[in-house]
């Protein structure tokens, strides 16, 4: 007699700990060829208020290590996440399809994407920041500092390499995430929180939500403790317009989702990191 | 002698600055395509706001003279100032800054007239630093491929600009000269209450022979701004003014391909800890709050000082205000001259008066104000608390509102507690508190040891509900161009790809 295989359940990931939604809501995950595989949890507006606040929490925390030490941290996710390539591979190919070889290039550009941009940790600041040379006795300098937390809509089709993509640029600088995953494939991302819970990225540095865009999308754009939105993700033109406009409450950055499906594969340019920092600026006077 | 007796013994005669200096016409129209045009919608005035005298009445812009504007920035854009190699595009925006400095009386004189400031700031801080922003942004022009946004980052279009009236000239520069070195073409409106300046611009474009197109001037009031921030064909809006006006922009932009730069509201901490440099500390203190009136964005009006020197700082600090002249604009010894509008006063008034009800004790200098004019003594008020709404609201006028603190920590709590993030304040001889107060400080700019110094060079925009985007600096050419590839966005561009 075969034995009887142990399935998992999906749970979201919220201030480093896996809970069900509160709700105790779920909806089913199948295949791209229409297989089911899981139950994965429906969050709701509660565990939104929920991420933002371990978010919150995690912020200051996270922004005060030493750009060194988050770079590091940035790398540990690539090597555990290398760890578990196979299941990534299995899990890619079964959420969108396509062949192994395919599937094998997505995680493998996903692991190197984490090591892309945790060389970015303590490089950014020099490659962006200056000095500015004003006409007066005044040393002046100009630096990147993290926005705070930042919603985060994955895009819907790419469920790993996208969702790096996403992911890494905004973390990496000090900003913490709420994460909505692709809502039919949310199981890559929901491993991907196991790897990121055992990567000594601090609890609530990345909280990770799985749920229709349609209705967690409105509760973040809403909500005035995230201070930046990403519309990636956002497939429907309506509902990223309402997103937009629902961010002006607190005048969140808003990084718009971008007219046609990005070349994950292609080296990314900056645009994913400086979209949320804040430039400050700092005079003091020279003397004696 | 008391102070008083001082005051009379020393007195300082009046050395008022001619206004002979400027011919203000009787009436203005647009500048649209080069030319001075008619508006179609209904024409409204100007006044001095130091003798509430009608000044000029000036065009107001309708949709279809928005439109207008627009169609004129897109043809010199497509045309002429697009195309232009940047060299030559450098070489009139040196012209610019050259007339500007050539003109600076002038176009002093008119802008204290107009707005109600000193001549001695605006001859000394707001036309020189306009100059200084073309003469800055000039040589950028034939650099670009150098601004990190990639080797051959590209004009956005038609920029549509919308500034206050608080420093005028100063906010025309910001935007038109970054605009123009980027290869975009503009159209511009001024604030209602100070339209002049900018349309003394306008003939300084005609003097330096500018593209007819390249800059268009519509005045007018909020309507004339939504139609111009909401025209189609509006490529990017760069705006300066309150966080409400803010909002509602960043909402009609939603789902355009719009890029947008907002430079909002603040209510900025100015911290001073007990060991700093006192009177040099008192000195930021009132150029921080007293500057133009109060009406700055970026103002010090939460003024947070250690509990132990509390005592030392007010005492010395109403000494210092006691001899701050309050009265004629062109006077050049006055130190603060009038509020720019009727409808500001009765503003500051109001939540002045909100001030004394809430309990917070209320002090001015005996000073005697003009008898015509909208004028506010300097204002100070102690005993404030972080739930009163004047150590939360903008005022936008000559009030300083005072907080104490005992630690670092608590500075830093208290000045973050506020939706705003604009600027902030530290006053310390310690070098390394310095630096850790300004890595805490959730603020686009923080003066340590000075206040309100502003430089063409320096890039300048707040946190949170401050606005997005900088200005100024090679950051602020990244809201002005669209990367290439390889282009990296410098941080707080008001980028959204």
């Amino acid at each position: 007699m075969s034995r009887v295989e142990v399935r998992k359940t999906y749970k979201l990931f919220i201030g480093g700990a896996f809970p069900r939604s509160e709700s105790g809501h779920s909806y089913e995950v199948c295949t791209h060829a229409g297989t089911f595989v899981a139950n994965a949890a429906r969050a709701t507006r509660k565990d939104v208020r929920d991420a933002v606040s371990a978010a919150t929490k995690a912020q200051p925390g996270w922004a005060g290590r030493t750009a060194y030490n988050r770079g590091q941290i940035l790398y540990r996710v690539a090597e555990m996440l290398e760890d578990r390539r196979d299941q990534f591979v299995a899990q890619v190919l079964a959420a969108e399809g396509g062949n192994r070889r395919r599937a094998q290039q997505q995680v493998d550009a996903s692991i190197d994407r984490w090591v892309w941009y945790a060389g970015w940790a303590d490089k950014l600041a020099q490659v962006i920041g200056s000095a500015n040379p004003v006409a007066g006795p005044y040393f002046d300098f100009s630096l990147p500092e993290p926005t705070g937390v930042i919603g985060v809509i994955a895009p819907q089709r790419s469920s790993l390499l996208g969702l790096v993509s996403v992911l890494a640029p905004v973390v990496v600088t000090g900003n913490t995430a709420v994460l909505v995953s692709s809502f039919e494939r949310p199981l890559p991302a929901l491993t991907l929180a196991e790897v990121l819970a055992t990567s000594d990225l601090p609890g609530g540095v990345a909280n990770v939500l799985s749920g229709p865009v349609s209705e967690l999308l409105p509760w973040l754009a809403e909500h005035t403790g995230v201070a930046g939105l990403d519309l990636t993700g956002v497939d429907d033109a309506e509902m990223a317009t309402d997103g937009e406009r629902q961010a002006a409450v607190n005048l969140k950055r808003v990084r718009r989702a971008p007219a046609s499906e990005p070349r994950w594969l292609d080296e990314p340019d900056l645009s994913a990191m400086t979209t949320f920092v804040e430039t400050k600026t700092v005079w003091h006077p020279m003397g004696v | 002698m008391t102070e008083l007796d001082v005051a009379q013994e020393f007195a300082y005669a009046p050395a008022p600055e001619s206004r002979a200096l400027v011919r203000i016409r009787d009436e203005y129209g647009l500048f649209i395509g080069g030319e001075f045009v008619e508006g179609t919608g209904e024409p409204f005035a100007t006044v001095d706001p130091a003798t509430e005298e009608r000044l000029a009445t000036v065009a107001t812009a309708s949709a279809a003279d928005v439109d207008r504007a627009v169609q004129a920035a897109r043809a010199a854009h497509n045309r002429v100032w697009g195309p232009m190699p940047g060299a030559e595009r450098a070489k009139y925006l040196f012209r610019l800054a050259r007339i500007l400095q050539e003109r600076a009386r002038e176009l002093a004189v008119l802008e204290s007239i107009d707005n109600g400031k000193p001549i001695r700031e605006s001859r000394d801080v707001d036309v020189p630093l306009a100059a200084a922003h073309f003469f800055y942004h000039a040589g950028w022009a034939d650099k670009l491929g150098y601004a990190g946004l990639g080797a051959d980052p590209k004009p956005l279009g038609v920029a549509g600009q919308v500034i206050p009236w608080n420093f005028p000239l100063l906010m025309l520069s910001w935007k038109i000269a970054p605009a123009l070195a980027c290869g975009n073409t503009v159209v511009l409106k001024p604030a209602e209450t100070t339209p002049l300046t900018a349309l003394l611009f306008a003939e300084i474009c005609q003097q330096a022979d500018l593209p007819a197109g390249v800059v268009n001037i519509v005045t007018g009031a909020g309507d004339t701004g939504r139609s111009l921030i909401s025209h189609p064909d509006v490529d990017k809006v760069a705006f300066t003014g309150s966080t409400e006006v803010g909002r509602s922009i960043a909402q009609t932009v939603a789902g355009t391909s719009k890029k947008v730069t907002l430079e909002l509201g603040g209510k900025a901490a100015n911290i001073v800890f007990a060991d700093s440099p006192v009177d040099q500390a008192v000195e930021g203190i009132v150029n921080g709050i007293f500057f133009n009136q109060g009406h700055v964005c970026c103002a010090g009006s939460r003024l947070l000082v250690e509990e132990s020197v509390h005592d030392e700082v007010i005492e010395r600090l109403q000494q210092r205000m006691g001899t701050l002249r309050v009265g004629d604009p062109l006077d050049k010894n006055t130190d603060i001259g009038a509020i720019n509008s009727a409808e500001q006063l009765a503003k500051i008034r109001r939540l002045s008066a909100v001030g004394e009800a809430e309990g917070a004790q209320r002090w001015s200098p005996a000073c005697q104000l003009p008898e015509r004019g909208y004028f506010f003594a300097p204002t100070l008020f102690t005993g404030v608390s972080q739930a009163h709404r004047i150590a939360r609201e903008e005022i936008f006028g000559p009030v300083l509102s005072v907080l104490t603190f005992r630690t670092p920590d608590e500075a830093v709590a208290k000045a973050n507690n506020t939706p705003y993030g604009l600027s902030a304040g530290v006053w310390t001889e310690k070098g390394s508190r310095i630096l850790w107060m300004a890595a805490r400080l959730k603020a686009g700019v923080v003066w340590a040891n000075t206040f309100n110094r502003f430089d063409p060079a320096s890039p300048f925009g707040g946190y949170k509900e401050s606005g997005y985007g900088r200005e100024g600096g090679r950051h602020g050419l990244a809201g002005y161009l669209r990367p290439s590839p390889g282009g990296a966005s410098p941080a707080g561009a008001g980028v959204r790809a």
